[in-house]
């Protein structure tokens, strides 16, 4: 049983880690001006709610596995995408807005972000994985 | 189209057009010249759009061959015509009578920036006397109060003060006349503007030395000039040899007196600074020197001659210490008090080896290798042409391009208009003073008895007026009495070199401290000028005029860490597409940019030699390209630094098909109208109609303009005008959730060809909704067919809304609670309800087509959301609150100005801006209304002269290398001709490594437009009182930084520099104003409406919304009056914004930029009640008056013509209310006088203590 709780998060985490990295490219290639801020946003704000349930499906099942540890790693990550999606002004256009994103430093910061959130999901992946080796061995 | 200006792909579209090479090969030389020679290029260029389009350009160079043609056939053409157009239009100055203060102003501006902050009163004062009369007893009355500083420098810099005035006297200029003796005017500014700048000394005074000098000893003649040396021999730190001094009078004299008249900010400066590159040649070594000395000291010629200029050679680095101008580093060097002659002597090498230095580096060999025989024939032809020019008459302000054609000098001399410059007129003026004190010493001395640590503390004796004999300015500049009573005289002064290093904490003027707390009237009399930036004369003439560029901070600091430290906020405040009456217009195969950054070519690179260029934003070396070489300014080959490329920092090019990713788009208008119930009782229709039947003719555009109508309701109605028509025909769409296009091709029709039809609908529209019982609004699924409509050509549409939307997309529910209105707490619902209009301004944007919005509604109608579509689609927001025909008339007359304004102005379309700036410093927030589409590419679908932006900047990497950065603003536009233009604009400014520099230069009036433009964004992302905290913040930490760091004056006291003394009052100013007031009752649409104008008015009218102005004009004289096309119009000083300054007996007249206000006291004099009201007493005067009637009486007159001048410095033309005291409107007015203090906020003197209290803690 555990085992599969491993094998589901480890393959959730890997659609994260990809998620991140196109996440990071295309905000790369919207600061090198190859797209335009509006078709970058419009992209990336379509995986914004991917993104929310995906994460917050393991964290829910690390606490459901009663995997403590993992769970509160995840817990604060979660929070975060949760907290981001609802505080989005009415009048925007999602997370990513075209008509901010080149404000106030926001690509940079949207772009650690994406970074932080890509060393995270590494750190789980492997943490996942030897997780899953362990139950395997386990059993 | 994707950044057609500037992405790199792109680089290498400059390309040369073989085809267009012969014909369009005069364009450029035709550049401004006469009209029919303009559309030549234009018409090239559209032809050859099939070919050009789309096709990437082949090589940015071309083959030599083919360019050695270009010039050839040049010549061939005839040119003649051309180019005397070009050069009477070039350097042409508008009109003598403004021009004359005006180009005084600015520059003495120029040089006063050095040193002092308060620029304004200074040099502005220095025009009126020289102006209207050398020997005007008057104005001295006003120097009085500025004396403390020059009154120490006398018995230096006094000799030099003395001779140019003595030599304008002397010859016998006729000052009375102002407007008829521009010599003396610009002859006598010179030296007494920059004067005062010694003292203070520091970084500040070496160039202005320079020029002040020269300036003196130009008109000289050879008599007087040694008459006057041996009348006042001043012992001087440094005379040159004799020889030196010799040649430099000669060189100096050579110059003809024309090329100082009138428009001598660009050639004669010139002149001079020449001498200063020439720094190789031995004669010229010295000539900063060479020209002071002669001047005031020849009798102690010869003391080190030959120092100066090893050190010139070797020296290079020079620290900020190393600038200071000779005389004043004796006396005033801060820090180091140094006595020691020889050290003195170092610095002094140093100072000149830095400027040597940077000239070398910024303009290295043409200008510096041509003889300056030859340069100063040059300069004194296009002198003669420009002292013939202006003669010319006052051309009123263009709005076609014909009339813009003809290129010319940036714009320094253009509006008096949008200039806070103009007026030169009553000020306390520094140059009086120092003129008689040279021989009557005790004049001067009486002033300083102002000081103010002999006062009362000025806010402890409220009513009491400090100051008897009618000078109100004089505290303000005070100064610091210690000082002046240390020399009160002018002996003492005079008499020992020692005694000068006692001066050792004179800081420039700028620096000054002000005692905040002390300092009663903070404010200067006149309005306040852009500080400029501290570059040598060369540059300094050359830079972009403050009206269209400014830079909050006009030293940029070396590192990101200064910056920080500094705690000033760093950024552009752009104006790009100013009405500008004078603008070079450059036709070229060739528009010469660098090819890695895309730079134009502008007047701050620098020729490495005749055939390469180094580009001043990422120095990169590029070539010249062979047309380039041609000069048609000159017609003269070889020559590529003379091209009015690089002789003006504001230019455009008419851009080739490279430019284009379309054929340029015809001039297309829709009119989006509210029909509705409630819009045709409020009545809008019937004065749209109106403004739109006169205007027809008018609106911009070619044979190709269409114009369409658009009306909706709860349904939509199209109309059909498609010619050929017997009457219009409507065409009604009532599926409003999947909005068509009826007929898509009748819709937008050609002007030109449906003139009757449109006329016809025109003058049915008001009638035909008349009894409509539709109350419902479908603005959304009308804004979508408009788009629909747009979208194949793009243009401009103008959405006339009365309500909230209610039907269909977009609609909006009522979020305010009239409750809330003056809580003092959270203001909600600033942001925008839905993201319907931001899509569909983005939508809009995409297809080049703007949405301006006019909103006039009686209720609330949620502008924060509605103001998205225009936002974000480079359009403009205008709104009439409570707007009535009948019942609110001032409204209506508001609406038809702003119509009529708005109709007829100029418009580009299709634009997009890039700001680039020198490598090292980079963008980070843009404010204005556009969309950004990449980091530094701003999207502008269309761009109209009355839009401003700014700009966020931060210091990437360290500047240490550079002693120069530049900004460069291109915005490329398709105009209404159907013309591709791109409008450039160039500032270059000085980096600085002390924080007493950075400091020195700030621009307040940038900066508080910069701080308002982050507030409106941080109320909108947080809250409304997080942004009034953070600007409640940037006082206290600028204020207390400034304590901390560079002042070294006890702690206890609010100590600001001078540079940033009206800071406090300013953000005082905008925690009143409407956007971000609390505690008042303020509708929320009146707040976002003036969110809205802060982001997108440019520095001007923003300044006024602000900080209104405030003038007495009961008792208006014609002292220090300015003459404006044969008027004559009177100056009243500025008086603060307290209920203080205003009497019973008084009427005071109120400039908020928009709306002008009239007060009038309630036992104010009855001449004027009847000579310029109309009325016979108080009690007659009607509650509601807005126009001053003609009378044909002396104080109407003036009234009128001031009220009248005031108004033609902008765009829109003001409502004017008249206010009596005790009626009811008199609240109106009141909320204005921001420095008092109200029910829930501060007074000035209470935000002060509460600044120092936040300092203290």
């Amino acid at each position: 049983m555990e085992a599969v709780v491993f094998v589901f998060s480890l393959l959730d985490c890997c659609a994260l880690i990809f998620l991140s990295v196109y996440f990071i490219i295309t905000l790369s290639d919207l600061e090198c001006d190859y797209i335009n801020a509006r078709s970058c946003c419009s992209k990336l704000n379509k995986w914004i709610i991917p993104e929310l349930i995906g994460h917050t499906l393991v964290t829910l099942l690390m606490l459901v596995s009663l995997h403590w540890f993992i769970f509160l790693l995840n817990l604060p990550v979660a929070t975060w995408n949760i907290y981001r999606f609802i505080m989005v002004p009415s009048g925007n256009m999602g997370v990513f807005d075209p008509t901010e994103i080149h404000n106030r430093g926001q690509l940079k910061s949207h772009m650690k972000e994406a970074m932080i959130k890509l060393g995270f999901h590494l750190l789980c992946f492997f943490m996942y994985l030897y997780s899953m080796i362990l139950a395997l061995i386990n059993d | 189209m994707s950044a057609p200006a500037g992405s790199p792909q792109r680089a290498a579209s400059a390309r040369m057009q073989p085809r267009l090479g012969g014909a369009a090969a005069s364009g450029a030389a035709a550049g401004p010249g006469p009209a029919p020679r303009q559309q030549n290029g234009p018409a090239q260029n559209q032809m050859q759009i099939p070919s050009g389009y789309g096709v990437y350009p082949q090589n940015y160079s071309a083959p030599s061959g083919h360019c050695f043609q270009g010039p050839g056939k040049m010549t061939s053409l005839p040119l003649d015509d051309q180019c005397g157009d070009y050069y009477s239009g070039l350097y042409a100055v508008p009109t003598q009578n403004v021009v004359t203060p005006k180009t005084t102003n600015q520059q003495a501006g120029a040089q006063q920036i050095y040193g002092r902050a308060p620029p304004a009163p200074h040099n502005v004062g220095s025009t009126p006397e020289y102006f209207q009369g050398a020997a005007s007893s008057a104005s001295h009355l006003y120097t009085s109060a500025s004396q403390p500083y020059s009154s120490l420098v006398n018995h230096y810099s006094g000799p030099a003060m003395y001779s140019a005035n003595s030599s304008a006297v002397s010859q016998g200029f006729p000052s009375t006349c102002g407007h008829y003796a521009v010599s003396t005017v610009s002859n006598a500014v010179y030296p007494s503007v920059s004067y005062p700048s010694l003292p203070a000394g520091e970084p500040y005074g070496q160039q202005m030395f320079t020029s002040q000098n020269a300036s003196t000893v130009r008109p000289v003649r050879d008599n007087s000039f040694s008459s006057q040396n041996t009348a006042l021999s001043h012992p001087s730190p440094l005379p040159p040899p004799p020889s030196q001094q010799y040649h430099q009078q000669q060189s100096l004299s050579g110059y003809s007196t024309p090329s100082w008249s009138a428009s001598g900010p660009p050639s004669t400066q010139d002149n001079l600074v020449r001498n200063h590159t020439g720094s190789l040649t031995p004669a010229n070594n010295n000539p900063t020197n060479t020209v002071a000395d002669s001047l005031s000291c020849p009798v102690t010629q010869n003391v080190q001659p030959p120092k100066s200029s090893p050190v010139v050679s070797t020296v290079v680095s020079g620290a900020s210490s190393a600038r200071l101008p000779p005389t004043a580093n004796h006396l005033v060097e801060p820090v180091a008090s140094v006595t020691q002659p020889s050290e003195l002597l170092q610095q002094k090498g140093m100072q000149y080896g830095e400027y040597v230095n940077n000239q070398a580096s910024s303009a290295p060999t043409p200008l510096s290798s041509t003889s300056d025989d030859e340069e100063e024939e040059e300069e004194d032809e296009e002198a003669g042409i420009d002292s013939s020019s202006t003669t010319s008459s006052a051309s009123p302000l263009p709005n076609s391009y014909d009339a813009l054609e003809g290129g010319g000098y940036p714009d320094m001399l253009s509006s008096s208009a949008s200039s806070p410059a103009p007026d030169p007129a009553p000020e306390p003026d520094p140059t009086p003073a120092p003129v008689p004190t040279a021989p009557q010493p005790s004049k001067v001395a009486k002033p300083f008895g102002y000081g103010y640590p002999t006062l009362q503390p000025g806010y402890q004796n409220t009513a009491a007026p400090l100051h008897p004999g009618g000078q109100p300015c004089s505290p303000a500049y005070s100064g610091f009495q210690q000082y002046t009573q240390q020399y009160p005289g002018m002996n003492q002064l005079s008499s020992s070199l020692g005694g000068l290093s006692l001066q050792s904490s004179i800081q420039p003027e700028s620096l000054r401290p002000v005692n905040l707390t002390q300092e009663r009237n903070i404010l200067p009399v006149t309005p306040i000028l852009a500080p400029i930036p501290n570059l040598n004369l060369d540059l300094k003439k050359l830079n972009c005029s403050p009206d269209s560029f400014r830079c909050t901070l006009t030293n940029i600091p070396q590192t990101q860490a200064l910056l920080t430290k500094a705690k000033l906020p760093l950024g552009l405040l752009l104006h790009p597409f100013r009405d500008l009456t004078q603008l070079p217009v450059i036709t070229s195969n060739t528009i010469v940019r660098c090819r890695s950054c895309r730079t134009y070519i502008n007047p701050f690179v620098s020729f490495i030699d005749q055939r390469r260029w180094k580009c001043n934003l990422c120095y990169r070396v590029n070539d010249v390209p062979e047309e380039f070489m041609y000069n048609p300014l000159t017609r003269s080959y070889g020559e590529p630094h003379k091209r009015p490329e690089v002789q003006n920092s504001t230019v455009e090019f008419i851009a080739s098909s490279d430019y284009m990713l379309r054929p340029p788009q015809p001039a297309v208008y829709l009119f989006v109208l509210d029909v509705s119930h409630n819009a045709v009782e409020a009545g809008y229709l019937t004065i749209l109609c109106q403004s739109l039947l006169e205007n027809l003719d008018k609106l911009p555009g070619d044979s190709r303009t269409r114009i369409g109508f658009v009306t909706f309701d709860s349904t939509i109605h199209f109309y059909n005008l498609q010619e050929g028509l017997s009457q219009p025909q409507m065409l009604i769409v009532s599926d409003i959730d999947d909005v068509f296009l009826p007929t898509p091709d009748s819709l937008l029709v050609n002007l030109h060809e449906s003139k009757e039809l449109i006329k016809d609908l025109l003058n049915a529209l008001p009638n035909m909704f008349t009894n409509t019982r539709e109350t419902h609004s479908a603005l959304g699924p009308a804004l979508q067919a408009a788009f629909k409509l747009m979208s194949p050509t793009g243009g401009r549409v103008s959405v006339f809304q009365t309500q909230l939307p209610s039907l269909g997309a977009g609609l909006l529910q009522s979020r305010e609670d009239p409750n809330q209105r003056s809580s003092t707490k959270v203001v909600q619902h600033l942001g925008p309800a839905t993201d319907f209009y931001k899509k569909l301004a983005l939508d809009c944007s995409g297809q080049q087509t703007a949405v301006d919005l006019f909103l006039l509604s009686s209720q609330y109608s949620d502008l924060s959301s509605l103001a998205c579509m225009s936002k974000y689609s480079a359009g403009c927001i205008y709104y009439y609150p409570s707007f009535h025909s009948t019942h609110n008339p001032s409204q209506a007359e508001k609406l038809q100005k702003e119509l009529k304004r708005y109709l007829t102005r100029k418009i580009g379309f299709e634009a997009v801006m890039r700001i680039r700036c020198t490598k090292g410093l980079s963008m980070h927030t843009f404010h204005g209304n556009f969309f950004v589409r990449s980091t530094d590419l701003l999207s502008l679908a269309n761009i109209n002269p009355d839009a401003g932006f700014a700009v966020q900047l931060s210091i990437e990497e360290s500047l240490t290398d550079t002693s120069l950065v530049c900004f460069q603003t291109a915005l490329l536009y398709t105009s209404s001709k159907g013309e591709r233009r791109i409008r450039v604009h160039t500032l270059c400014l000085p980096v600085v490594s002390s924080l007493a520099d950075v400091y020195a230069g700030v621009d307040v009036q940038a900066a508080i437009c910069l701080l308002a433009n982050m507030a409106v964004d941080r109320s909108i992302s947080t809250s409304l009182s997080d942004a009034r905290d953070a600007l409640v913040n940037a006082v206290v930490d600028s204020l207390s930084a400034y304590s901390s760091t560079v002042s070294n004056l006890q702690h206890s006291v609010l100590i600001a520099p001078s540079s940033l003394k009206l800071f406090p009052l300013y953000v005082l100013a905008l925690l009143k104003q409407k956007a971000f007031r609390t505690g008042t009752s303020t509708r929320l649409d009146d707040r976002v409406y003036a969110m809205c104008q802060i982001k997108c008015q440019p520095l001007v009218h923003l300044m006024k919304m602000i900080h209104p102005n405030l003038y007495r004009i009961d008792r208006l004289i014609d002292e220090g009056a300015i003459h404006v096309n044969d008027r004559v119009v009177p100056q009243p000083p500025l008086q603060k914004l307290s209920a203080e300054k205003l009497t019973r007996e008084g009427a005071f007249l109120m400039d908020c930029g928009c709306v002008f206000y009239i007060w009038v006291g309630k036992s104010c004099d009855n001449n004027f009640i009847e000579d310029v009201l109309g009325c016979p007493n108080f009690a007659s005067i009607p509650q509601k008056m807005t126009h001053l009637p003609e009378l044909d009486t002396l104080s109407s007159e003036r009234t009128r013509s001031f009220i009248t001048w005031l108004r033609d410095c902008r765009p829109l033309s003001p409502v004017l209310h008249v206010v009596k005291d005790e009626s009811p409107a008199k609240t109106e007015f009141f909320q204005h006088l921001i420095e008092d203090r109200t029910e829930a906020a501060f007074s000035y003197y209470e935000f002060l203590l509460h600044i120092q209290q936040q300092i203290c803690k």
